[in-house]
């Protein structure tokens, strides 16, 4: 008899002649792929995943996880994941979830753009021992400013200016919430944030206690499902950000499994343990723009003025939104792209709803200029920023900051295995079983994330110096910089981007 | 106690007076013609309570942490929306999406509401949120709730008492409708049962606070019965995805 | 295709005085001193603009017109004696010079908007604007290069002597001159193309190349400003004139937003001024000039000059009684000026400004 007609993804093997029987990979894997047979290790490779834990944690290298060369027949067309997904819903109805950002060979653009470089008439900048300045501040920006002279003859401020949220580098953590992530993985983000001079975001999930030291460095997330909301919460951070949609999910709620919600969850979002925590596809206050000036104001009022950011995923209509946004009184924007992270999703939505980030952004800072509206509202483009270069490209096409989730989680062990939302992550990250979030030790681990940004940060600092300019706003929207590589003459419109070569 | 004149202020202008007075110590506020303004009362944290004379604006009360507010005509919508603690008393009737999220505290209608009325209350052994609709209700009462109590009374008379979709997506908490409920209008996740003993005690005791703060007769609310409805499952949506 | 432009570059030299007196001097100083310099050009390019050179028209807008096209005089003309009372109309003086086989035809007016043009609350400068933009971007082989009271531009195609003998630079007498000669790298030799670059009473040579471009183009835009020129020039242009006309900064404060401190240094001052600084630095972070470059800035008060943050290009500045002299090279200087009391070069990014006295 078969288990399934959906034959396992990978072939986890163990070379019984390295194997020393230490029983280290039944330990590791969350998946339950090995169990000890009297005097050997067993293998179920129909629960493996290729999250590698196994594999870094065996002393004597003797594990390989294969992709499994028989799963299904090579097909151009009926790819693996039609095929998988069919043989999947056949055996119970149900819709296929994921994680992760979509995988799809869909085009890449930031892998069709390229940055320009100095030569001769205007001069690189070395940007080891010269001055170089990354640092971003998020938040609404006058047209104009007053500037008097005081009585001791120094310059001040006429009118007070609005309130900013400074980041050090021009990068910020993206919302994933207590639930979705384990407690300590929230935790390596809020030190990284705190060491970094950024900021981390609570997601939808209210801010366990542990967290509230870090709140200088902390954006709190009111969204549809409208955990672990409260005055309290609302004032904890350095803004609130209304959540309305995600990339991974346009237009579709959250719903966090029981398995992922344990006591401490649970009283964070306060709802019962083991429920599946349900967050609305709309929020319920708001069914048209005016509801989102509704909200926007409702929680400015309740924080003394805060900024305020709202979120969206990117869609067709996404300049036209976004300026509405802009309108209602947001203070930030952030789009998150096509290929933006999730904790669970279903793959039909995941793969085939909203458009990349890169256009998006395009399309977004284009309306405002147009508009004159650009310094209302800063824009924070997420949804695949996978290195410095995306950064750079990013905030070429006009962001002011870029949010990164997965490459923070990758930092902490992540291997992309897509498989987030069963509860099971074998490296701490994307569970809250016990056994598993105590791996993920967030003193270590922050370091690893601190390094990643450090790291982003030179290079940024690399790229801005072959551009010639040493301050990252003169980067910002300066699409003069940028040209694109084997793209149609629409694509390059919308981006605003010149072909290579002119 | 302090009056303030609500007429033809901007609602941020009321609400910084509102703020100043509570700041200075007052404990008793009454706001005088009022018509419109938002925000009322939006994440205030004191024991002070709050007359409302005139219609209010949306957002009364959201994100309110301990006053009471007294609203003495009808009211709109979006009322205690994601409220933590403290009480809105509403004399006539009110709009639609009343206590989205709320966590803490009472919300006491008179009158009718209208759509999607409790929807996503939350609730634990430390705190959770009452709302009793003294008339009827509308569609989605009660819609993806986690916790609290939400009781519907019917006293208007007029109509049905509450409209589709009662208590769709409900995981957690506990609904109570005075008379019959018809199973056709409750949503999928909802299980419809007669209360014991304990339940008309916590029943009892939810509306002896609302008739004291209403002028109502208690016996007179509880001569008729009751039916009582929690979520059969705490996971309504388990099998609903391929793993 | 807002983006599918091909942006000019070029290198250069400059050189300017004021007399804060309000003394008139010959142009042929001027010529002098930025002939000294001729090898920072490569004889493509070469201007000059001088402030009180037309006392007996100073009420009058100085209209300079170079026509590409001849045909195209009696089009131009028409648009302004729609919207202008035109004092005296007169070609250039020029001289043949053997160098300049070809030149446009070189035009003058003397105008003034008519009041009944003025409606509603229109200034009077943003009219001459619109006017200006709209002949430069619409009217092909058309292009207003001066359009300020009491001063002009003249450059052109050549070294800076022969534009100078070719436009009798020497029977000039001003009280501000700037001079400026080009090394350009890709334009087919435009006049227009030549600094200074001018809008209504402000004049602007620049050295160097702005590496942020694009993010100031795109900014300007943002307030209506058509970039036509895409010269680095034309940008560091507009944006004084946005930040100082629209915006009411000062001319100090201008230059710390097109310049800004480092964050280092704002961070280190006191609470009022970093507040002020920091703010000034958030909302013109797309102004900020960034890259080589130094800047003469002529006005009708005064002259400004600013180099960029990090001194990627050079600045030098003198002092002889009332007469403050800078240019490219302390040599320039020495040229006209042989014993100044002071010299010195001004730090990255800390404007040089000299008023005119009243």
């Amino acid at each position: 008899m078969f288990r399934s007609l959906a034959p396992p993804e990978y072939l986890a093997t163990i070379d019984r002649v390295k194997c020393i029987r230490c029983k280290r990979c039944i330990q590791n894997c969350g998946w339950g792929v090995y169990s000890w047979g009297g005097d050997k290790v067993l293998i179920d490779t129909f629960k493996c995943v290729k999250c590698l834990r196994c594999y870094h944690y065996c002393p004597e290298e003797a594990i390989e996880i294969k992709d499994n060369p028989t799963r299904f027949k090579q097909n151009a067309y009926w790819g693996y994941n039609n095929i998988r997904n069919i043989k999947k819903q056949a055996e119970t109805g149900g819709i296929p979830l994921t994680g992760m950002g979509s995988d799809l060979p869909y085009t890449i653009l930031f892998d069709n753009l390229l940055i320009d470089a100095c030569q001769v008439t205007n001069p690189s900048i070395d940007p080891l021992r010269e001055p170089m300045e990354l640092r971003t501040y998020l938040g609404k920006k006058p047209s104009s400013v007053k500037i008097e002279k005081g009585k001791d003859g120094k310059l001040k401020l006429a009118e007070p200016a609005p309130p900013q949220i400074k980041l050090e580098v021009p990068i910020i953590f993206s919302p994933m919430s207590y639930g979705s992530i384990s407690l300590n993985a929230q935790k390596v983000l809020a030190t990284a944030a705190r060491e970094c001079g950024i900021v981390m975001n609570t997601g939808e999930g209210g801010l366990h206690e542990d967290l509230v030291p870090y709140r200088k460095n902390i954006i709190v997330q009111v969204a549809s499902g409208r955990f672990g909301v409260n005055p309290d919460y609302l004032n904890a951070g350095v803004a609130v950000e209304i959540k309305i949609g995600q990339g991974a999910k346009p237009g579709i709620g959250g719903h966090l499994p029981g398995e992922k919600i344990p006591l401490e969850v649970a009283k964070t979002r306060m709802i019962p343990v083991g429920t599946d925590a349900l967050s609305p596809a709309p929020q319920h206050d708001i069914y048209s723009i005016e509801d989102l000036r509704q909200l926007i104001y409702a929680i400015k009022e309740a924080t003394n003025y805060k900024p305020v950011s709202v979120k969206i995923a990117a869609v067709h209509n996404v300049a036209a939104i976004a300026s509405g946004i802009v309108r209602a009184g947001a203070d930030i924007v952030y789009l998150d792209g096509f290929r933006g992270g999730t904790g669970a999703a279903p793959s039909i939505i995941r793969d085939h709803l909203g458009i990349p980030i890169e256009h998006a952004l395009a399309a977004v800072d284009d309306r405002l200029r147009q508009e004159g509206i650009r310094n209302e509202a800063s824009i924070i483009a997420a949804g695949g920023i996978r290195s410095s270069a995306d950064v750079a490209k990013a905030i070429a096409l006009g962001a002011d900051a870029v949010g990164i989730g997965t490459a923070a989680l990758i930092t902490m062990g992540c291997t992309t295995c897509g498989k987030c939302y069963t509860g099971n992550c074998s490296w701490g990250i994307t569970t809250q079983r016990p056994e598993l979030t105590a791996r993920l030790d967030p003193e270590v681990y922050a370091e690893r994330l601190i390094n990643l940004i450090h790291a982003w940060t030179h290079e940024l600092k690399e790229i801005l110096g072959a551009l010639g300019i040493n301050s990252i706003e003169s980067l910002r929207g300066n699409r003069e910089r940028l040209r694109g590589v084997g793209l149609d003459s629409f694509t390059l419109d919308i981006l605003g981007v010149k072909p290579a070569g002119r | 106690m302090v009056k303030i004149d609500a007429k033809g202020t901007y609602y941020r202008d009321l609400n910084k007076k509102v703020r100043e007075a509570v700041e200075k110590g007052e404990k008793e506020i009454v706001l005088e013609n009022v018509n419109g303004q938002y925000y009322i009362g939006d994440g205030l944290r004191a024991k002070v309570s709050i007359t409302v004379e005139g219609v209010p604006g949306n957002d009364l009360a959201a994100f309110m942490d301990g006053p009471t507010i007294r609203i003495k005509s009808n009211a709109q919508d979006n009322i205690s929306n994601t409220m933590n603690s403290g009480k809105v008393i509403i004399e006539g009737h009110a709009g639609d999406v009343l206590g989205y999220g709320m966590r803490g505290g009472k919300l006491h209608i008179r009158g009718n509401v209208g759509y999607r009325v409790g929807i996503h209350m939350k609730g634990d052994k430390r705190q959770g949120p009452t709302i009793i609709v003294g008339g009827n209700a509308g569609d989605f009462f009660g819609e993806y709730m986690a916790g609290g109590l939400l009781i519907l009374l019917g006293l208007e008379g007029d109509g049905p008492i509450v409209g589709d979709y009662l208590g769709t997506g409900m995981h957690g908490g506990t609904i109570f409708v005075r008379g019959e409920v018809d199973g056709n209008m409750c949503g999928a996740e909802v299980g419809v049962m007669e209360p014991d003993e304990d339940d008309m005690k916590v029943l009892k005791d939810a509306l002896a606070d609302y008739c004291a703060d209403l002028g109502l007769k208690l016996e007179d609310v509880m001569a008729k019965g009751f039916k009582k409805l929690v979520p059969v499952s705490a996971r309504p949506y388990g099998n609903l995805y391929a793993y | 295709m807002n983006h599918n432009y091909q942006k000019d570059i070029s290198g250069c030299g400059l050189t300017g005085l004021i007399s804060r007196k309000r003394r008139r001097v010959s142009g042929s100083h001027i010529v002098k001193s930025l002939c000294l310099m001729t090898d920072r050009g490569n004889g493509l390019g070469a201007g000059y603009a001088a402030y009180g050179i037309y006392p007996e028209f100073k009420d009058f807008y100085a209209f300079h017109i170079m026509y590409d096209e001849p045909s195209v005089r009696r089009t131009v003309e028409d648009v302004l004696k729609a919207s202008y009372h035109i004092e005296k109309i007169e070609e250039i003086p020029t001289s043949p010079v053997k160098t300049i086989p070809i030149s446009p035809l070189l035009v003058r007016y003397f105008v003034e908007p008519l009041k009944e043009k003025l409606v509603g609350d229109v200034e009077e400068s943003d009219f001459v604007v619109s006017t200006v933009m709209r002949v430069n971007s619409e009217i092909e082989g058309a292009y207003i290069f001066s359009s300020g009271k009491n001063m002009g531009a003249f450059k052109g195609v050549g070294n800076p002597s022969d534009i100078a003998e070719f436009f009798r630079i020497g029977e000039y007498e001003g009280y501000i001159w700037t001079a400026h000669t080009r090394f350009p790298t890709n334009t087919p030799g435009w006049w227009g193309g030549a600094h200074p670059f001018t809008l209504l009473d402000w004049s602007i040579v620049h050295n160097g190349e702005i590496s942020s471009y694009g993010i100031n183009k795109r900014y300007l835009e943002m307030y209506g400003y058509k970039l036509t020129l895409l010269t680095d020039t034309e940008v560091a242009a507009y944006l004084l004139v946005l930040l100082i006309r629209r915006h009411g900064l000062s001319i100090p404060v201008a230059c710390s937003a097109l310049a800004s401190p480092f964050w280092k240094n704002i961070d280190r001052m006191d609470e009022g001024e970093r507040e002020a600084l920091t703010a000034l630095r958030l909302t013109y972070g797309s102004a900020l000039l960034n890259g080589p470059f130094s800047i003469l800035f002529g006005h009708s008060r005064g002259l400004v000059g600013i180099n960029d943050r990090i001194k990627l290009r050079p600045l030098v500045a003198a002092i002889k009684d009332d007469v403050t002299y800078m240019a490219s090279e302390e040599s320039a200087i020495r040229a006209i000026c042989p014993s100044p009391e002071k010299v010195w070069a001004p730090r990255a990014g800390d404007p040089v400004i000299v008023d005119l006295e009243d």
